[in-house]
């Protein structure tokens, strides 16, 4: 009972969330409503008994990715409305037909896939974080590993693209120095 | 009672409002938004195969694609910034230079 209200609440707001992420022309609006459907999206994965990847999703999504996205927009100007040229009809309709057919694909797949076994079942009273935790560092450990790395390569990249200049270290610039002890005391 | 193909077909929606979104917009940030609303939509449909399967590979693969979508943000929004500094604009029109 509990389950099926929350699961057509949930799926309505989210559903309603990301329409307004994709349609408003207002970065500030789309990057709220992106946020919070994250939220709602956690909330699928605790009815799913899912809570380490419910828990992951909140940090990850909304406290890591959104704080990047709103850092990124105060280098973009963000109260102005976004002016877009709109693709032509046809090209959508064929890509949109095109995706339909790999969604009925999709929806095939379970129904003749009564013979997929669990390669790696749940146990029963067990919790959820140490059942993730067992096959991650066992059976994934390798993925893992390679999935650190990569998230250091990114901190890397993105580091150096974003802080141009870094270089020029803004302590040994004697000249910049001056010249901000200069304002000081101009003021 | 709630089954495998509602929730799967939750996600389907989402993945397709995504789809729409990388197929209209033309700013670069927005575009962004909808990819991630994409790998969102993918994630649930993992959760819910995981759970109605009692497997744990889906939830291994969420948390993959998380990982994913987590670098990937952070080296996209780089390349946005130098973008933004070297054009003044993320429209995708006026960054179509290489038009023959």
């Amino acid at each position: 009972m509990y389950e099926e209200i929350a699961f057509y609440l949930f799926s309505a707001l989210t559903i309603g969330l990301f329409l307004i992420t994709v349609m408003s022309k207002n970065v500030l609006y789309a990057m709220t409503s992106l946020a919070s459907g994250m939220v709602l999206i956690s909330g699928f994965f605790f009815i799913l008994g899912a809570d380490f990847l419910g828990v992951v999703q909140l940090i990850v999504y909304v406290g890591a990715v959104m704080a990047l996205y709103s850092f990124a927009m105060m280098f973009f100007d963000a109260t102005r409305d976004i002016k877009e040229k709109n693709t032509p009809a046809s090209l959508i309709f064929l890509l949109g037909g095109l995706s339909a057919l790999v969604l009925v694909m999709m929806f095939a797949g379970p129904i003749h896939s009564d013979a997929v076994q669990a390669l790696y079942p749940m146990h029963e009273g067990v919790g959820n974080a140490q059942d993730v935790g067992i096959v991650l560092f066992t059976k994934y450990l390798v993925p893992f590993e390679v999935a650190a790395v990569m998230l250091l390569v990114a901190m890397i990249a993105g580091i150096i693209l974003a802080g141009k200049k870094m270089d020029q270290s803004l302590t040994e610039d004697r000249g910049a120095d001056d010249e901000i002890l200069q304002q000081k005391d101009a003021k | 009672m709630i089954g495998l193909s509602h929730y799967l077909i939750v996600s389907a929606i989402l993945f397709s409002i995504g789809l729409m979104g990388v197929l209209r917009r033309r700013n670069l940030l927005m575009l962004f938004f909808a990819t991630e609303v994409m790998l969102n939509a993918v994630n649930i449909a993992f959760a819910a195969i995981s759970h109605f399967y009692n497997d744990l590979t889906g939830q291994m693969f969420a948390f993959f694609v998380i990982a994913i979508a987590a670098s990937e943000v952070a080296v996209g929004l780089g390349i946005l910034i130098v973008l933004y500094k070297k054009h003044g604009s993320l429209d995708l029109d006026d960054l179509a230079s290489m038009r023959g």
